[in-house]
């Protein structure tokens, strides 16, 4: 069963996208920041990210630049899922080494079929 | 609405757009229609029908038709036949048509435009490859509300979500306001216009690729044969056909057949010289043994 960590500091965000994922058989795990998935990822690292930008103590972006600088960061594909649904945001994000982007709100579909595109279903 | 008025609906939709209804879907019809009833005036289904059998009632026709039919449809849909399309169809089709460098394209149902969109960013992204070709994606569907946002060519978040990868929606569209405006490069490698599929396609010259996904499933046996028959008249002799996951033509037709291990894709069957004919006639002798 493939891990995905859900990296959002709303609680709700988090449950829908848990209730989301755990339906594709994902096995979750839940970091409320940038910081908090970093050290998640520096001691188990998933096979999944879904990952909000704006955050508290570090934000989405800056914890996917160093992800992939840790060792096997380059192994979990990363999806953005934020409010930022701007042109701009998805270029930054795609340099950062996003490999997918969910602009919110999203649904059951939008997550699969992201989640199908980078083949983690 | 009585069974009666029902049944005048069922053969309605039949004999205008081959779509066809179980006895079990009233209640399809009535959460469909019942708009349409409000907004003409008319205090019920039963009163839509009596308006339908009126002489010159073509364009509440044409709305009953357009309310009915299903216009689901997201980019790369299914993404099997689009991976066909870029790896069997066009690297065979770029081979052999080498001299005339010309190729014809042809989405028979296209609702909103994300079918045949999906196909010419596949072609643009082929670069050089296609450079200096011509390539002609013809893309018709029998409703003209969808076809009118196709050729607009402009989709909400959700619709640009849903099978599109974020680097081609970056690459090919732009934002306008909270819409998402594919590129004109793209769109105007396309050209809509409306078409009933019951319609002869001769007037429509002969085609390379025909991508006829998910509307067969809506047709009887004998619309399914009708359709293929006339798509195969169309064909190149080495052209493509993509089918839905859930559509065939294994027992519909001799003038088609499967490609091996390219699961929705079809090719003519020229073995069958007359495979059209015969097929007519069998159809025919079934039914003269099943009467």
């Amino acid at each position: 069963m493939k891990t995905c960590l859900i990296v959002d500091d709303s609680s709700v965000i988090r449950k829908v996208a848990r209730r989301i994922l755990e339906g594709l058989s994902f096995t979750i795990v839940e970091a409320e920041d940038g910081q908090q998935a970093l050290e998640t990822c520096r001691s188990n690292m998933p096979d999944a990210v879904l990952l909000d930008w704006n955050m508290p103590v570090m934000d989405g972006h800056d914890f996917l630049k160093a992800l992939r600088r840790l060792p096997g960061g380059d192994k979990p594909k990363v999806v953005f899922c934020t409010t930022e649904n701007d042109v701009v945001h998805i270029a930054r994000a795609l340099h950062a080494g996003a490999n997918e982007y969910i602009m919110k709100p999203f649904d059951k579909e939008i997550v699969e079929a992201k989640f199908q595109e980078v083949g983690l279903i | 609405m009585t069974p009666v008025e029902f049944d005048y609906l069922r053969h309605f939709l039949k004999k205008k757009s081959g779509l066809a209804l179980s006895a079990d879907k009233q209640y399809l019809v009535e959460s469909r229609l019942l708009p349409i009833a409000r907004r003409v005036g008319a205090a019920n289904l039963g009163a839509l029908v009596a308006r339908l059998r009126e002489p010159n009632s073509e364009a509440l026709a044409m709305q009953v038709v357009e309310a009915m039919t299903t216009n689901e449809t997201f980019f790369f849909r299914d993404k099997i036949p689009f991976e066909h399309f870029r790896t069997t169809m066009m690297p065979a089709l770029l081979a052999s048509r080498a001299a005339t460098k010309r190729i014809r394209i042809w989405c028979t149902s296209a609702s909103s435009g994300q079918e045949p969109y999906s196909l010419a960013m596949i072609l643009k992204d082929m670069g050089a490859a296609t450079a200096g070709w011509r390539i002609d994606i013809l893309a018709t569907d029998l409703a003209s509300g969808v076809i009118e946002k196709a050729r607009r060519g402009s989709y909400s978040q959700f619709e640009v979500q849903r099978g599109l990868p974020i680097g081609l929606l970056i690459k090919h569209f732009t934002q306008v306001g909270d819409q998402w405006q594919i590129a004109p490069d793209i769109r105007a490698m396309v050209q809509y216009r409306p078409l009933n599929l019951l319609c002869d396609f001769a007037n429509l010259g002969m085609f390379d690729v025909i991508f006829c996904r998910n509307v067969l499933i809506y047709f009887d046996e004998e619309t399914k044969i009708g359709v293929l028959n006339r798509l195969a008249q169309v064909m190149a002799p080495d052209g493509f056909l993509a089918l839905g996951a859930a559509e065939t033509v294994v027992g519909l037709t001799r003038a088609l057949k499967p490609i091996p291990d390219k699961r929705g894709l079809y090719a003519p069957d020229r073995s069958a010289e007359s495979g059209v004919g015969m097929m007519r006639s069998g159809a025919a002798k079934l039914t003269l043994v099943a009467g």
